[in-house]
């Protein structure tokens, strides 16, 4: 009862917030120097053109009436039509959303697997030389943004010592899978072709190992000082000397509420992820939306503009949205306070 | 008869930024099997430090430099992590000072009272049976619809709940030796008669020997056979409970009394002047000494050993007991 | 009269700087925190200096030299030269003076907003303000600051200045958000609560009481964020929205060195340490600082 009255609760919260950023993004967007009708003919095209144009996308109308139209059509999946590749936005979007989402969640694994993993060994063995080199890495990847580390991974584990592939999702010679969820791994794996699950998953490595340090760092921090603090608890030292085994707490009863606040921080940092996959995807060739979302860009391509926004933003309030739930779930404190 | 536990010249110390804190300094104490013993003496004497150090829970940051810890003839203090570990439970267990923060906030009261049951019992238990003897041990310790609280959260459950959870887990495990840290000390006073008494009950029939940590001198008056008077990190005076009362010996243990509220007293209250000591440089003589009225020359160089003033009656000062 | 009053009962103690000796001295204590500033001075003198001790200050404008394109890092050119034959040094010595530029300029604007609507929300907690106030909050809190940054920027012309705007518009609501936790947890304490009943004006007491509670926070996070501001700023560069060439910005850097991996790597490599430098340097003080104010410790 309580719990579905929660997520309805941040839903309509996350529908609100949504509608709000649509609202000043397309503010934004439309109250903007420059013709984007013009900008989308080029030069070379006569007045009638443009007007013919600009009256076709509706950009002749007063703001408001765009926006609302804008709102209609977005709530059925029409995100308008991209002035660039002249096809509605929301198939382009569904077209190269698919390999940022494969690069991302790759990433968020690498994140859960590592982070949580160097954070408990931290903690656990606090003050020794395994948490001063956990921590010292930690440091490192904080300070040092994902491009840096892309730049790096490629130079050393591509070029000098050829470990792995750099460029692209696929190498030129192998044949990728039919597409089924788009995330090349999964459906090469889905169709049995294992050849390219595996040259897809080598080529997966290094962008998404490059995303995932900042966030690895991150988490290991916070688990470590979760699992410090956790570990000179009372709780911790009750169940000791009740008879409970050192490894059965350890596993159960000390992992458990120290990775509450390193679950908040993952959800943060996959969202983050999204953003920063722009620039992972341009150093290694990669064909998600930050091409076409830069294409956007640098053409002002508005309505894709908008529509990359708010995938992202969706994207946002859905991971919020999940990490809260999961949050909530895992920590008994934050359902019941209102018992 | 021979003692339950015998502490003799526990030497503790913690590691801090700054150096080394010798908190505790020479503690010897004895309990005999079904005795109930009492330690007072005011926060920062380093009582729980003493119990944590039996348990072998301190901090990382804490070592016992020198002493033994008896327990029935085998010294905790050496013996191997995993025969430790099959003392506690069993053999001695301990109730902390905060409910709160004493049971696992995301687990059920159910799920660690079975864990404790299960593992820390002398034999192995399966879950099924360690189910229902988690129920029981809630029913005897007066909890209404035990079924109910085992799914429960510690969250859900009121500070004198909480604290009879802590207390059947410790006993469900049917130690022979009990610590209780302050048991009642973070609860509401309404309840703290109520839960005093619980624990008095649940001891006294199954002849558990008890620990009983206070800074409340009345307590200990109502529940303990024995007082051992601690001050700094030593044992200042110990002796039957009736005996400390009306003949106290050391000053401190004077002082103590004496800034006791009394329902019949007039006047103000008195306090015990002066601080503790600083541990990092602790003082070569007599650790009570600088707060001391009595003092000599001889209290500031050389520290008093406990010696028997009188039968049964030990106390720490050169001024009562010559310390030849 | 009632000025005085107030002046009196001000709880103006709390002020972290009344010994910045002591504070300094605590400061000092910490290695690495030493390091950090020791650092920040190099970038930030190297900045204000850089036409005076970079190598080859012409390189910094428009200027080509074809023979000399790609050359790897030697005495000459301790960085290596771009394509256009310019002295990498030089160009990253001249860009941290865009960078941080970047940083003051984006902190001078974004901080003020958001102290101050975060602190209305605190104060005003329970009421339609504080609704407003954070709702909006929350909706700029929506998506990652660089994306924002990039849509509000790639809708004006691109260049410094806009850019700058845009990761002001995107970085304010932090702002809003930490001081409004603060302010609404001390809202209650004692202090506000006798300076109210005194008598003491709402703008009184955000600025005189509640202001001070935040400073340490708010001292520490602005330093920490320099470092990300200017990553921000690189990043727009890098997708091209800030500065426009031949201005020399780092992130613009990088993405030209980017094209010519691995081969002249050091066309990437070495501004893109550049950036992990000053991040570093702002993070060592900023850790420093938290330490100092004794926020937490990891």
């Amino acid at each position: 009862m309580n719990i579905f009255k929660f997520i309805g609760n941040r839903l309509f919260q996350g529908i609100v917030v949504l509608i709000g950023l649509s609202l000043v993004i397309f503010i934004i967007a439309r109250v903007v120097p420059g013709d984007p009708a013009r900008l989308a003919l080029g030069s070379t095209a006569t007045a009638e053109q443009v007007a013919e144009f600009r009256s076709k996308m509706g950009l002749d109308k007063p703001v408001y009436i765009q926006y609302w139209l804008w709102l209609q059509h977005a709530v059925h999946g029409d995100l308008g039509i991209s002035l660039v590749t002249r096809r509605p936005v929301a198939e382009d979007i569904l077209q190269f959303f698919p390999a940022t989402f494969e690069l991302c969640l790759m990433s968020l694994i690498f994140e859960g697997i590592f982070g949580i993993l160097l954070g408990t060994i931290a903690g656990r063995f606090a003050n020794s030389w395994a948490d001063n080199a956990v921590r010292l890495f930690s440091y490192i990847g904080v300070v040092t943004p994902p491009f840096v580390f892309g730049i790096l991974f490629m130079l050393f584990f591509g070029y000098l010592l050829h470990w792995l592939p750099s460029i692209g999702q696929l190498s030129p010679n192998i044949v990728g899978p039919p597409r089924i969820t788009g995330l090349i791994v999964l459906d090469s794996l889905l169709t049995g072709n294992f050849l390219a699950a595996k040259d897809a998953f080598l080529h997966l490595l290094l962008p998404s190992l490059s995303l995932a340090m900042g966030g690895i760092a991150q988490d290991a921090r916070i688990t470590r000082a979760s699992i410090v603090d956790n570990s000179g608890k009372d709780f911790i030292n009750a169940l000791k000397s009740c008879g409970v085994p050192n490894m059965f707490i350890m596993f159960k009863y000390l992992l458990k509420p120290s990775l509450i606040p390193t679950v908040s921080m993952m959800g943060l940092s996959f969202a983050y992820t999204f953003s920063n996959a722009f620039l992972i995807e341009t150093i290694y060739g990669w064909p998600g939306m930050s091409r076409y979302g830069m294409n956007a860009i640098l053409n002002k391509d508005l309505n894709a503009i908008i529509g990359v926004v708010m995938v992202l933003g969706i994207i946002f309030v859905t991971v919020n949205l999940l990490v809260d739930i999961i949050i909530a779930y895992l920590d008994p404190r934050i359902r019941l306070r209102t018992q | 008869m021979e003692p339950l536990l015998e502490l003799k010249d526990l030497c503790i110390s913690y590691k801090i930024y700054e150096g080394r804190m010798k908190v505790i300094d020479k503690v010897t104490l004895t309990v005999l099997p079904g005795e109930k013993i009492g330690i007072v003496g005011e926060s920062g004497c380093g009582k729980t430090t003493t119990m944590k150090s039996i348990l072998r829970i301190l901090p990382p940051n804490g070592r016992v430099d020198s002493g033994q810890a008896f327990f029935k003839g085998k010294d905790l203090l050496k013996i191997s992590d995993t025969d430790m570990q099959r003392i506690r439970g069993n053999g001695i267990s301990m109730i902390f000072q905060d409910p709160t923060a004493a049971l696992d906030p995301v687990f059920t009261v159910g799920d660690q009272l079975i864990a404790v049951i299960r593992y820390g019992s002398k034999v192995p238990i399966n879950r099924r049976e360690a189910r229902t003897r988690a129920i029981a041990a809630l029913k005897e310790a007066q909890m209404p619809d035990p079924e109910r609280i085992m799914s429960n959260y510690p969250v859900q459950l009121s500070g004198g709940m909480r604290q009879r959870v802590c207390i059947a887990m410790a006993l469900a495990t049917e130690p022979e030796l009990l610590i209780a840290d302050e048991p009642t000390t973070s609860l509401d006073v309404t309840i703290q008669d109520q839960v005093l008494r619980l624990l008095h009950s649940l001891v006294e029939r199954r002849k558990t020997s008890v620990i009983f940590i206070t800074h409340n001198l009345g307590v200990v008056r109502v529940i303990a056979d024995k007082v051992n008077v601690m001050y700094a990190g030593t044992i200042v005076e110990s002796g039957h409970t009736q005996e400390i009362f009306t003949n106290p010996l050391h000053p401190y243990t004077v002082d103590l009394l004496a800034a006791m509220p009394r329902l019949s007293g007039g006047g103000l209250e008195e306090r015990v002047p002066g601080r503790i000591p600083d541990y990092l440089n602790p003082p070569l003589g007599c650790r009570f000494q600088p707060r001391c009225t009595k003092a000599q020359l001889r209290c500031s160089l050389e520290k008093p050993k406990l010696v028997e003033a009188k039968p049964g009656h030990f106390v720490a000062c050169f001024l009562e007991a010559g310390n030849e | 009269m009632l000025n005085q009053k107030i002046k009196m009962y001000s709880n103006s103690s709390r002020f972290p700087f009344e010994n910045l000796k002591r504070s300094w001295y605590k400061f000092s204590r910490n290695p690495l925190s030493i390091l950090g500033l020791g650092l920040l001075f190099i970038i930030i003198l190297s900045a204000l200096f850089a036409p005076w001790i970079a190598p080859y200050p012409q390189h910094a404008g428009k200027f080509i030299d074809l023979k000399e394109r790609f050359q790897p890092p030697s005495t000459s050119h301790l960085c290596g030269t771009d394509s256009m034959g310019r002295d990498i040094l030089t160009r990253i010595l001249f860009g941290y003076r865009i960078s941080l530029l970047l940083g003051v300029v984006v902190l001078s604007i974004s901080v003020p907003i958001g102290v101050t609507i975060g602190m209305v929300a605190g104060y005003c907690k329970g009421t339609v303000i504080e609704t407003i106030c954070m709702r909006i909050t929350d909706i700029f809190l929506s998506v990652p600051p660089l994306i924002l940054a990039m849509a509000v920027a790639s809708v004006l012309r691109p260049n410094l200045q806009n850019s700058m705007l845009a990761i002001s518009l995107t970085w304010w609501p932090w702002y809003s958000r930490l001081i409004y936790g603060v302010v609404s947890g001390t809202r209650n304490e004692f202090f506000v609560q006798s300076a109210e009943i005194i008598g003491a004006s709402k703008v009184h007491i955000m600025v005189r009481e509640l202001f001070p509670q935040t400073i340490s926070t708010l001292f520490t996070k602005v330093t920490l964020d320099m470092g990300y501001a200017i990553l921000t700023g690189a990043s727009l560069s890098f997708v091209g929205l800030g500065a426009q060439p031949p201005t020399p910005d780092l992130g613009t850097m990088v993405s030209e060195g980017s094209k010519f991996l691995p081969e002249q790597w050091w066309m990437s490599v070495f501004p893109a340490l550049a950036i992990v430098l000053v991040i570093l340097a702002f993070n060592l003080v900023g850790d420093g600082l938290r330490d100092l104010f004794s926020l937490e410790r990891v």
